[in-house]
């Protein structure tokens, strides 16, 4: 995957709790058999309507926000299903970082298995970046070396990632590549241990 | 004597591959289950790379979210059919069992885990699915995945992990007549909200859960992950081991009872403790419906739609009128005012054998209401065939239901039983989500018994007031 070590980016705000994936990308788009081209289907009961026409009153479809490429929303982010689907079609998108108060395990770990940053920040800050992005273009840059958020006029947030998907992101690395290291550790693992 | 510890540690501590101070564990998996619809990128990732399935014996797939459940083989959307094939081909390259379409072990792949024996307490168990919890009836570690980590397992068998924190849900006092493990977990998450599970592993203590059949211990940790917890489990007891002997991969019988002895050795030590706990009493369940769009929007049968002017909380107030916009209903009215179209009678939490013989013995000699379209999908071919011996199926043909084949169905809509727009679903499935059972759908998750009642009523009513044949 891509290395991601800073992100200056436009905000789209999606001021909503409990985002879940089947919202972020619905079961009719899971048929896929590759990890491309999952972006034109991403929030699509939102974004179109049963004619398959672009819904005005999204905000998402606003052209104002056709580059941005940071999402910032509500607690418990990406709950429910465990679809990769969802962190793809966000990304195809073009968002490289999701901002929220709180995420679901499954969906935070997807994300940073495919070079996109999840970050958790509190309540208030979430809220001050929404308020910021809903008044007006709002960019913002997220540097994850020094795992702060900040914009030009002050407003500055510190995260927290653990380091073993912070290295992941840094690097980009093919988590497979780094496990097989210790592949000899698995060979001896099974030498001793019993499945029924 | 060691430190008293919880199941889910005891399990944990088994499986670490590698250890290394303030990193994940690698932690050995010892089945991996697979579907068609997160899998085929993660051959593919294979496939590029060069790399081998390292132990194909140790995943069994299956084909469940898009099979058709009328008609089987005739698989009109073609990019399902091209999904379910490409599993085929997958498993045929790589050496992977696979229970495809027409096999006689063919279902949800949270139905014949268990069913089949695959499912044993102390495994650790992983799955493209986050209903993947389900197994943790059983006493095993069974959490959802992404398909990057399928792929990872695939690969090496193993997959990074923090070790998680444990979460004691305590449910004490016991079930009353009509009320189901089902209305037992939409109640615990109703009270403690869809993500007090967050970063947890659930562990279900206490009499009313020891009281569970199986089936009803499935149906509590499947629905883990609505609380927000990616796994869920029980600790295995004398149910456990009765449920297992004999199945086709359980351990043979010279070996079993040894092996049981083992699995007993599992359950939680008395004095382990637990990261946090939360306790609810099974004596004040009611049976659960939920009018809105997430599991923990659920009341009791008796009670009214909320009010969103009830909340100071101008989040929630949000929440509540959004919801209430989607599922077309009104504050303060009762639930029980509630004319359906849809029962959906099926999915991981519900289709077991026991699920549909109580919801047989609600319709028996009734008829579904005029208004309502009603369909009972099994959760996997056994279970179907088992049914059928007892004349289940005869039950709900003769009152006006269809009888399906096996397959994840109108849970999520993916294989074309879908709930059409703005028309109301009783279904005895996971999630409530907006557009879960097809856009603009509006669900409502009840118990099998609930779901029956609701058919036969057109509208949701107090199963615990209609008269039932005894057993």
């Amino acid at each position: 995957m891509e290395p991601l070590k800073k992100h200056n980016g436009l905000v789209y705000p999606l001021n909503r709790a409990n985002v879940d994936t089947d919202q972020i990308i619905p079961k009719q788009f899971l048929k896929r058999i590759s990890r491309q081209g999952f972006g034109q289907f991403l929030f699509y009961n939102w974004r179109f309507d049963e004619k398959d026409q672009l819904k005005p009153d999204f905000s998402l479809n606003d052209p104002k926000y056709s580059n941005a490429s940071i999402l910032v929303a509500g607690d418990n982010f990406g709950c429910g299903s465990s679809r990769e689907h969802a962190p793809w079609a966000l990304q195809d998108f073009g968002f490289k970082v999701i901002i929220a108060p709180s995420f679901a395990d499954i969906f935070y770990n997807n994300c940073t298995k495919n070079g996109i940053l999840p970050v958790k920040l509190t309540d208030l800050e979430v809220q001050e970046l929404i308020n910021n992005a809903e008044a007006d273009d709002y960019y913002i840059t997220v540097d994850l070396e020094k795992k702060k958020v900040f914009d030009s006029n002050g407003f500055e947030a510190n995260f927290d990632l653990a380091d073993y998907p912070r290295e992941m992101l840094l690097n980009g690395w093919d988590e497979i590549s780094v496990t097989l290291t210790h592949s000899n550790k698995i060979d001896a693992f099974e030498t001793k241990h019993t499945v029924h | 004597m060691g430190k008293p510890k919880t199941v889910i540690e005891k399990i944990w501590d088994k499986h670490v591959v590698h250890h290394e101070e303030g990193r994940p564990d690698l932690l050995y998996i010892d089945l991996h289950l697979v579907h068609e619809v997160t899998s085929p990128q993660a051959f593919e990732g294979l496939r590029m790379k060069g790399r081998k399935v390292r132990q194909p014996h140790l995943t069994f797939a299956t084909m469940d979210h898009n099979v058709p459940t009328v008609h089987r083989n005739v698989i009109k959307d073609e990019i399902s059919k091209k999904q379910m094939d490409q599993l085929q081909k997958n498993c045929t390259e790589f050496e992977i069992p696979l229970a495809d379409i027409n096999h006689k072990h063919q279902g949800i792949v949270h139905v014949i885990g268990p069913e089949l024996g695959l499912t044993q307490p102390g495994k650790t168990i992983v799955c493209g699915d986050s209903h993947t919890s389900t197994h943790g009836a059983f006493g095993a570690l069974a959490f959802g995945i992404g398909t990057s980590e399928v792929e990872h397992v695939l690969a090496t068998q193993t997959i990074w992990q923090s070790k998680p924190k444990t979460l004691n849900v305590k449910v004490d006092g016991n079930l009353g007549t009509g009320v189901t493990a089902k209305d037992l977990i939409l109640a615990i998450i109703g009270k403690f909200g869809v993500k007090f599970g967050t970063g947890y592993v659930i562990e279900y203590t206490g009499e009313a859960i020891r009281n569970l059949s199986m089936e009803g211990r499935m149906t509590i940790c499947n629905m883990s992950i609505e609380a927000g917890a990616r796994a869920g489990l029980v600790s295995p007891d004398e149910k456990t081991v009765d449920f297992l002997r004999g199945r086709k991969y359980a351990p043979p019988e010279t070996e079993f009872d040894h092996i049981a002895s083992e699995w007993l050795e599992l359950a939680t030590d008395e004095d382990a403790v637990y990261d946090a706990t939360v306790e609810i009493n099974a004596d004040e369940i009611e049976p659960q419906v939920t009018w809105g769009t997430n599991p923990s929007m659920c009341i009791p049968i008796n009670g009214n739609i909320p009010n969103p002017n009830n909340t100071d909380n101008e989040n929630e107030r949000n929440e509540i009128n959004h919801a209430l916009d989607y599922m077309g209903l009104k504050a303060d009215t009762p639930i029980t005012s509630v004319p359906i179209e849809h029962v959906f009678i099926g999915s991981c939490t519900n289709s077991r054998l026991a699920d549909l013989e109580r919801a047989a013995s609600i319709i028996k000699g009734k008829k579904v209401n005029p208004n309502v379209r009603a369909i009972v999908v099994p959760g996997s071919q056994s279970v179907k065939a088992a049914a059928e011996e007892q004349g289940l199926d005869n039950i709900f043909k003769e009152a006006g239901f269809e009888w399906r084949g096996a397959g994840c169905s109108m849970c999520l809509a993916m294989n074309g039983d879908i709930v059409p727009a703005g028309e109301r679903c009783a279904s005895t499935s996971n999630r409530n989500f907006e557009g879960r059972q097809g856009a603009g759908a509006r669900t409502h998750l009840v118990s099998p018994e609930m779901a029956a009642a609701a058919a036969i009523e057109g509208k949701f009513v107090d199963v615990r007031t209609l008269s039932v044949p005894t057993a």
